[in-house]
């Protein structure tokens, strides 16, 4: 048995019934990223002693009968923008290329009271910042279904990892489409929930009204299992919300009946490779045709996506990102200390990251703040209207993840305009803080995956799986 | 021209950044095609429409007056890349 | 031509709670460097800040004190700028929304406007060593701050100090905060202008800091007017800057200016949430408001119908007023306690710089004391000796009395023989007396008092003495 084939779910029992040991897992996963990871390069830090010494104490735990969490054993990758104390967390970037956390985000201390098997931190763009983890300043992460390409992003390395067998389960962050556009790129599964659904405690901020911790799975079954654990409130971020986190296995089998469904006409409008419009299509005919009701509906401040999402989210992070400054952790430049500024923050960061301090300092300086932060904030409430009224007639909608697949590494990196336009679909999901999942819907003629997403209202995750769970069987019946 | 030079110059200056002069000229090029295509929120009319700085809409999160256990010195200080008596030490100010 | 001085004050409070601001660090002062640090004060990746409820609390009991407005919805902004004491390169503060606005504090019956109220986070401290590089200490990051912010209200360097003054004693009262200086947790900057008396616009404002007391405030301020005069009347211009207050010279130079103007790209922090004071929590906080001096002031000329300074005095600090009306308690002749606290009491804990509330005089010691006085137990002169004895031991004072074997001598027989002892070694002063010289019987009196150790009753021995005579 190729154990580090298996999903979670599969492996959660085969432990309950002690046919095999998280040992052996934990093993089989380290085998296959000894492997692959030459070629793929999801990694940036992996943790192997850490991961075999966990599993042989969860191994001994349910040797005892003990009653485990459906993680428990199980290895799992985290983005590298997630705080573990003791492991060194760089953000993809030089300037954090040393710094080891004193404290584990919130998501970690959940993962480690269920006895998942951290097996290392995965590459991602600098500070969660791009469309396709080149830029790592650890290298590029690559397609496992063609190494040409890239793996999307920004949690690229993740998506690869879960993708390319090389963890069971993932960890990513999604600030503008960051966990959907790779899983669709990869070909797996990633959910982005509601913004305050899970604590951002640790989470190393790119666009703090943004960013949300989310998954990437083989299944969507996993999907249900590993948000059960990272979700709930938080008393440590202010942001997070108290809302009771439901048992999402449970709804995964409930079926669609009068579930209705909402077609965005904009998200297939000029653009969109004509492979993916077809097959997302293609997929909401095959429900349509179990008896799911799926109406076209517009969304009309679409187009206003991009523009606003980038001016909030750079605004944002030119002031998360000052903290990086070479005073207290990470790389030091410079020998007076207005040099040390300079230079500490010139070298340490790349391309990407400087022009989007750049820009968001722009926005946010004297004379240009209300002309654009403040213009874009009114332009998010407007966009965020757009999916109150959609949902006021429809459970869910379904999109495109992203107007094409995988595209070659190098293709668009010299054209950051570009590179923006390519998250048209995702970004509006975070404009509105809803939640959305990414799942494998078919592959393009080149042989690379293309992802279907599927929105729905402020915590009605339930409705997600339910609604994924469905289209993955017919999917791959 | 909806950004020049000068005005990335001063950009750089007060977001720390130290750019060669290719860098300048660069990104002075790609802010500006980044700036003229996001103009296109002006097309709206937004007088009427109240600001969203939190997609969740939360009021007075708050947490009690009570004393947590502060960090170990050793462990504040474990990542500084200058330390010295128990302190971060930086480079004279001027 | 005359001008007159124009000028606002900023204050900066540290309000009195156990942990920090945005995380569980605690406030104390004076422990060792960095050792009151978490991974949020130190603005480490990742982290995020929570607001403190006592925080707010307090806050909301000074903004109502300063009869402010409350801002229903209030929001907390990010400054942004760079210095090695502030960790995250920016402050969290409020802007556009602060906590209040629009209050008032009448200092000598004239209205000082409070522009606004706000909450922010204190920074680090930098400490400059001789090889040239900085050390910094990050336990003062995070501190809970108010910012109280005037009108341009204040006329003159004396009314500045009165304001802070009242200010400082208001504070106190609410027991909002320490208000101790040396320690930080009070500090004020000025904004001070001149311009011709009769002139409507304001003139061009410097701004003064680094000044480490009230009257190093007022000092400052009275430099500062007289300097800006001084150019004006030379035909010079005054240039908007920052000032600082040098003590030692008793001047202010210029500070060197920052290499850029600032721009601290405010924005509203997306890690808090507004805080909304609702009309039932302030209606909450608000019966949490004890009287307030200028209350207590008035209170104290009317019912114990004392003179306005006395009033002033006593009321100026909390405990002491407290210490006052307890006495009255047990003692209930208000004028006579009235007196022995402002001269006896004070006096002694200005010596020993100390609070009434730190000394082990109790009001009982005091009430105890001013009726052996009235019993004629003790003379009011050994009242005053008793006095540092409790001060000292804590001790009450008829045990000291009996201790050190201080009740008067009341008994006429035994003064009488003290009377012969001085009349027989004195025999010079007994005749002048006697030839009318009536001041020498002073004298005889004191010789009896010296005998006696100060015991015997003053007017009985006057009386024996004369009749012996």
């Amino acid at each position: 048995m190729e154990l580090e084939k298996l999903t979670c779910h599969e492996i959660h029992k085969l432990l309950r019934s002690n046919e095999i040991t998280s040992l052996e897992v934990t093993s089989a996963v380290i085998s296959r990223i000894e492997a692959v990871e030459p070629n793929v390069h999801a990694y940036i830090t992996t943790t192997f002693d850490e991961a075999l010494e966990q599993a042989t104490i969860v191994d001994k735990e349910l040797g005892c009968g003990k009653k485990l969490s459906p993680l428990a054993g199980i290895p799992i990758a985290i983005k590298d923008n997630m705080c573990t104390r003791g492991i060194k967390t760089t953000c993809g970037s030089k300037i954090l290329h040393n710094f080891i956390p004193p404290y584990d985000a919130f998501v970690i201390q959940r993962l480690k009271e269920a006895g998942a098997i951290i097996i290392g931190k995965t590459n991602m763009d600098e500070f969660a910042m791009g469309s396709s983890t080149e830029n790592s300043y650890f290298g590029p992460t690559r397609n496992p279904w063609n190494l040409d390409y890239v793996p999307g992003g920004t949690s690229g390395g993740s998506a690869a990892a879960v993708s390319a067998d090389e963890t069971i389960v993932a960890l990513g962050s999604d600030t503008g489409g960051s966990i959907r556009q790779p899983a669709s790129f990869c070909g797996v599964v990633g959910l982005k929930p509601t913004y305050g659904r899970v604590s951002r405690y640790g989470l190393i901020a790119h666009a703090s009204s943004f960013d949300q911790i989310g998954v990437l799975t083989k299944d969507v079954t996993d999907a249900a299992l590993l948000m059960k654990v990272i979700s709930g409130y938080d008393l440590a971020d202010s942001t997070s919300v108290k809302i009771d986190v439901p048992d999402y296995s449970n709804y995964l089998e409930e079926g669609l009946k009068d579930i209705k469904i909402g077609v965005p006409t904009e998200y297939f409008a000029e653009g969109i490779d004509p492979e993916v419009k077809s097959t997302i299509l293609q997929a909401v005919d095959l429900i349509s045709e179990i008896g799911v009701r799926c109406d076209d509906v517009s969304m009309p401040y679409t187009e206003y996506a991009i523009p606003c999402y980038y001016i909030l989210v750079t605004s944002e992070a030119s002031s998360n990102l000052a903290r990086y400054d070479g005073v207290q952790y990470g790389y030091r430049a410079g020998s007076s200390l207005l040099d040390m500024y300079k230079k500490t923050r010139e070298e340490g960061f790349g391309g990407e990251v400087k022009r989007r301090i750049m820009l968001g300092t722009y926005a946010l300086s004297a004379g240009y703040y209300d002309a654009y932060y403040l213009k874009a904030q009114k332009v998010r409430t407007l966009i965020k209207q757009d999916f109150d009224n959609a949902f006021e007639k429809y459970d869910a909608l379904i999109t495109p993840v992203s107007p094409f697949p995988a595209f070659k590494i190098g293709e668009k990196i010299n054209d950051p305009l570009q590179m923006y336009l390519a998250d048209i679909y995702t970004v509006t999901i975070n404009l509105a803080g809803v939640p959305a999942i990414s799942i494998p819907c078919r592959f393009s003629k080149d042989g690379l995956p293309i992802g279907l997403q599927i929105i729905c209202k402020p915590f009605d995750e339930q409705m997600l799986f339910k609604i994924a769970f469905a289209l993955e069987k017919i999917l791959t019946e | 021209m909806a950004i020049t030079k000068k005005e990335v110059e001063q950009v750089c200056s007060l977001a720390r950044l130290e750019l060669s002069d290719s860098e300048k000229d660069e990104f002075t090029c790609q802010l500006d095609s980044i700036l003229g295509y996001v103009a296109k929120i002006n097309e709206l009319e937004t007088s009427n429409i109240l600001p969203t700085s939190h997609p969740i809409l939360l009021t007075n999160v708050l947490r009690e007056d009570k004393v947590k256990e502060s960090l170990p010195v050793e462990e504040v200080l474990a990542n500084a890349p200058d330390a010295g008596k128990g302190h971060f030490r930086v480079p004279r100010i001027i | 031509m005359d001008y007159e001085a124009v000028i606002g004050l900023e204050t900066h409070v540290q309000l009195k709670t156990n942990s920090k601001i945005f995380c569980g660090c605690s406030t104390n002062f004076g422990v060792s460097p960095n050792s009151q640090t978490c991974p949020v004060c130190l603005g480490f990746p990742g982290v995020l800040p929570v607001l403190n409820k006592k925080v707010v609390e307090l806050a909301v009991k000074l903004t109502l004190a300063l009869n402010c407005r409350i801002t229903p919805n209030c929001k907390f902004h990010r400054k942004n700028y760079f210095y090695p004491d502030l960790p995250k390169a920016y402050q969290i503060s409020q802007y556009d929304e602060p906590l209040a606005i629009d209050g008032y504090l009448d200092v000598e019956a004239v209205k000082i406007g409070i522009t606004r109220v706000h909450l922010e986070e204190d920074a680090g401290k930098l400490i400059h060593t001789q090889e040239g590089d900085s050390l910094v200490d990050y336990n003062r990051c995070g501190m809970p701050l108010i910012e109280i912010v005037t009108e341009p209200d204040l006329k003159t360097p004396h009314q500045a100090y009165e304001y802070l003054t009242d200010l400082k004693s208001i504070l106190e009262y609410l027991e909002v905060s320490d208000c101790n200086m040396e320690e930080g947790s009070l500090r004020c900057d000025a904004n001070v202008s001149i311009r011709p008396v009769g002139q409507v616009e304001l003139g061009t404002k410097t701004e003064v800091k680094n000044m480490n007391s009230f009257k190093a405030v007022e000092r400052a301020l009275s430099y500062e007017i007289e300097r800006q005069i001084k150019v004006v009347q030379q035909g010079g211009q005054i240039n908007q800057e920052t000032r600082l207050w040098d003590e030692k010279k008793e001047i202010t130079i210029p500070m060197r200016s920052k290499e850029e103007a600032h721009d601290y790209r405010y924005f509203p922090e997306p890690d808090l949430v507004p805080l909304e004071v609702s009309q039932e929590w302030t209606e909450e906080i608000k019966t949490g408001i004890p009287e307030l001096p200028q209350a207590k002031r008035q209170r104290f000329i009317e019912g114990y119908e004392l003179p306005s300074y006395d009033a002033e005095v006593l009321t100026a600090n909390k405990s002491l007023a407290n210490f006052f009306e307890n006495t009255t308690k047990f003692y209930p002749k208000p004028k006579m306690v009235s007196n022995w606290i402002m001269t006896e009491v004070l006096g002694y804990l200005a010596e020993a710089n100390l609070d009434i509330s730190q000394s082990k005089l109790t009001p009982t010691h005091l009430a105890e004391m001013l009726e052996l006085i009235d019993s004629g137990t003790i003379s009011g002169k050994i009242g005053k000796e008793v006095l540092p004895e409790i001060f000292k031991t804590g001790k009450s004072p008829a045990e000291i009395i009996q201790e050190k074997g201080l009740v008067q001598i009341t008994d006429g027989d035994e003064i009488v023989k003290v009377i012969e002892q001085v009349i027989t070694e004195n025999p010079k002063a007994v005749e002048e007396y006697k030839t009318g010289k009536k001041e020498t019987l002073g004298f005889l009196v004191g010789q009896v008092m010296k005998l006696t150790k100060g015991k015997a009753n003053p007017q009985i021995t006057n009386k024996l003495l004369q009749e012996r005579l």
